[in-house]
């Protein structure tokens, strides 16, 4: 039979994890990304022009919320995919708060029935840290990473006992499966809604405070290093917090972490209207921890970028203040955001902001994805880093328009998505006569 | 052009916003209406054939009441709406229970509602005015009116005069609105009270933060008490109520600090014993309760102008107002 072949070129060939940055050709033979095509591929194969483009490995996003099952009016595994397609995304990492939670292997074994279904891009599941996210008895952790979890977090719960998440820290180890936390002391953010400061207090909202996330970060560190587990810590807000896993990091301590675009563009400021798009926990912090935030991913503190994609639906973001859940969207928007803060106003290179949007992601947790090695799936990404769009409500693949950025004009666009060499989203000019 | 023509909103959501002339609109307004108290014949026909609404999903005894006066006063009649009479507990959101009573006819939603930031919510919902009654710690913006207003007929002038809040300011949307409503007039606002309660960031808000009583109660003008809510979310800030009487309780001695002829006032409900002295709380330097009868004028004057606001915007005459003499206020 045949092999499928597909060509693209004209486009800048970004690939961090091996140090490619070059105007040249990307080749893929069936699905999997070939250092050159031969004569016989190059005749049958599909050209595809990517000229003034960027052509980047397939996006990574370890952190999503797709609510399939239980919360479909928000988002499934269908809609949620399409929208990392758009937004230039071919692997996603999904948390396990769904209803029911991923505490099970049948629950998982579910997840991964609807993934094989529906996903149009990569989709793998998480696990729980405990029964129901409750923090009380560990979840079957060995038999869910069998039932193929990637990690198991608690993600929203933050585990409050110490010696749990000690234990969980130390039982995953042994299958070396690493735990992810969002770090949050319960106690010190009881009905919390926004960044204790300046605008917690001229608004008169339930303020949060950075110390409740550097404290569980610090217990992670201790336990980390106590049991030589590794952790990642997710969505991290706090200047101080990442001063904690620098100095953590630079002792060998096995932890990683990652920021979300809406952490690295947005502060506490932006809630001066009341604006539930904004709303999302952990919060928006101030302007110093955005810099303290954009310096520990340019130093390395910070390994990666993670969107945290949390999708709500417009009547349930449509409520006083209070009331309305937290989490934003973010799959959609994370390129040309990151893209804006770091790369449109020279604090860092092309190269380095598609780093942190796939290799370095995919190595916090060993995935295989977010490089262009000959044989690695030819899971691509086509963007134009300079052409301005109009985020629109909308427009949005996603079932759920909760988005900050909605009315501002982003630089950036995906072109098109290609999955194990097939076009899944957007398209290139054809050079086929 | 009469200084009713120079107020432009239909809403009234907090001080912040405000300009110090608005205020002074308010105050001047108000007091054209408190003298129309004294009259034996008290109504006015200002909101004859107008609906208000007061929707109130907190307790309420003061506001509620004096706005509901106030309403009656100008001829308004007036509808309450109490969270556990609506159907708010069958689980029916805001939106749709404001944009209910909207297409009910209602001229005029007055709204309590323990989460900041409603009021402002649902304003841009609805296009009928919207008086804010106090949301979360947000702003409570008739009382801060009312106190001003108060201290506005004994003072020439609030320019250098030192006004020291006292008490629970982290949940207090009194607070928040007297310290923007002190301020934009020109007076010296000192925060005082336990440091979990008065963080020094509020001095980002253009005031002093002190800790320390003495200092914040020597020389002040006019000290305001707020109730301490230890039954509900401070309790986890103070040890207890004894411990805070003994360190920030105002009593007679600490009264003493004060200039002569200062002023001591509370928004109520009074916690006797707690926050206040219970015989200083009696006393002749209280004004107390000649600020729950300001509160009528304050709200009959802020219904008075958001009605006229409206009917202008909507391109319609608006409300007739009472007589009032050349320099007001």
């Amino acid at each position: 039979m045949m092999s499928s072949c597909i060509q693209i070129s004209g486009g800048r060939v970004v690939d961090p994890a091996n140090g490619r940055d070059e105007v040249g050709e990307l080749c893929a033979v069936d699905g999997v990304v070939s250092e050159s095509l031969n004569e016989q591929q190059k005749e049958s194969a599909s050209k595809l022009d990517a000229t003034g483009l960027v052509v980047a490995p397939g996006l990574v996003d370890i952190h999503v919320h797709f609510r399939e099952p239980g919360q479909t009016h928000k988002e499934t595994i269908a809609t949620g995919s399409r929208a990392a397609a758009a937004g230039g995304f071919t692997t996603v990492v999904g948390m396990p708060n769904t209803t029911p939670p991923a505490d099970n292997v049948s629950t998982v074994q579910h997840i991964k029935d609807i993934i094989e279904r529906d996903a149009l891009v990569k989709v793998y599941p998480t696990g729980t840290i405990t029964l129901g996210q409750e923090g009380q008895h560990l979840a079957p952790i060995g038999s869910l990473q069998r039932a193929g979890v990637v990690a198991i977090t608690d993600d929203g719960f933050c585990v409050q006992n110490n010696e749990i998440m000690r234990r969980a820290v130390e039982y995953a180890n042994m299958f070396d499966l690493v735990v992810m936390d969002h770090c949050q002391d319960m106690d010190m953010t009881e009905g919390a809604v926004i960044n204790e400061g300046h605008w917690s207090l001229r608004l008169g909202l339930r303020g949060w405070p950075s110390a409740a996330e550097e404290i569980v970060v610090s217990r992670n560190v201790i336990l980390s290093n106590l049991t030589g587990g590794r952790i990642h810590l997710q969505h991290i807000t706090s200047g101080n917090a990442v001063d904690i896993i620098r100095r953590a990091k630079s002792r060998g301590v096995r932890v990683s972490a990652e920021v979300t675009p809406h952490h690295l563009h947005l502060t506490d400021q932006c809630l001066s209207s009341y604006n539930t798009n904004f709303k999302m926990n952990p919060p928006l912090r101030s302007e110093s921890d955005r810099q303290m935030l954009i310096e520990g991913l340019l130093d390395g503190t910070i390994d990666c970028i993670g969107t945290d994609h949390a999708p709500h639906s417009d009547y349930e973001k449509d409520q006083e203040f209070d009331r309305a859940p937290n989490g934003v969207t973010g799959l959609e928007t994370a390129l040309a955001v990151c893209l804006e803060v770091l790369y449109q106003n020279g604090r860092c290179t092309l190269n380095e902001v598609i780093a942190w949007l796939t290799c370095k992601a995919a190595e916090t947790l060993r995935l295989k994805a977010g490089r262009l090695s000959p044989g690695d799936p030819a899971d691509i990404t086509v963007f134009d880093p300079d052409e301005p769009w109009v985020v629109e409500a909308d427009q949005f693949q996603s079932r759920s328009a909760n988005s900050p950025w909605i009315g501002e004009t982003l630089k950036g666009k995906v072109k098109c998505t290609l999955v194990d060499g097939k076009v899944v989203w957007g398209c290139l000019p054809s050079l086929n006569g | 052009m009469s200084p009713a023509n120079s107020w432009n909103r239909k809403d009234l959501i907090s001080i912040e916003s405000l300009s110090r002339d608005e205020l002074e609109l308010i105050f001047a307004t108000a007091s054209a209406f408190k003298k129309t108290m004294q009259r034996s014949q008290k109504k006015l026909r200002s909101l004859q054939g107008k609906t208000v609404v007061n929707l109130f999903f907190e307790p309420s005894t003061r506001t509620r009441m004096a706005f509901d006066v106030a309403a009656t006063r100008l001829s308004a009649d007036v509808v309450t709406i109490t969270s556990s009479g609506s159907s708010m507990a069958k689980g029916e959101s805001l939106r749709d229970t404001v944009r209910n009573i909207e297409a009910l006819k209602a001229d005029i939603l007055i709204i309590r509602h323990s989460a900041a930031g409603s009021p402002l919510y649902i304003s841009r919902l609805i296009s009928i005015p919207v008086i804010n009654a106090g949301d979360g710690a947000h702003e409570h913006p008739t009382q801060a009116l009312l106190d001003c207003l108060t201290l506005n007929e004994r003072w020439e002038s609030f320019e250098g005069k030192k006004v020291t809040i006292l008490g629970d300011i982290l949940f207090s949307r009194v607070a928040r609105s007297n310290i923007w409503a002190l301020t934009k007039m020109g007076a010296h606002v000192t925060l005082a009270g336990p440091a979990t309660l008065v963080p020094d960031q509020f001095a980002e808000l253009g005031v002093d933060v002190v800790h320390d009583l003495r200092r914040a109660l020597t020389d002040a003008d006019a000290v305001m008490l707020l109730r301490i809510q230890h039954e509900r979310q401070t309790s986890t800030h103070f040890p207890s109520l004894g411990e805070y009487t003994s360190m920030f309780g105002l009593n007679w001695e600490r009264a003493s600090l004060l200039k002569p002829g200062a002023l001591i006032m509370h928004p109520g409900p009074i916690n006797r014993g707690v926050e206040i002295d219970s015989k200083l709380a009696d006393s002749g330097r209280s004004v107390i309760l000649e600020q729950v009868t300001n509160g009528i004028a304050v709200r009959m004057a802020v219904l008075f102008l958001c009605s006229g606001a409206a009917s202008r915007l909507a391109g319609v005459k608006g409300p007739r107002g009472p007589r009032r003499s050349a320099h007001s206020g």
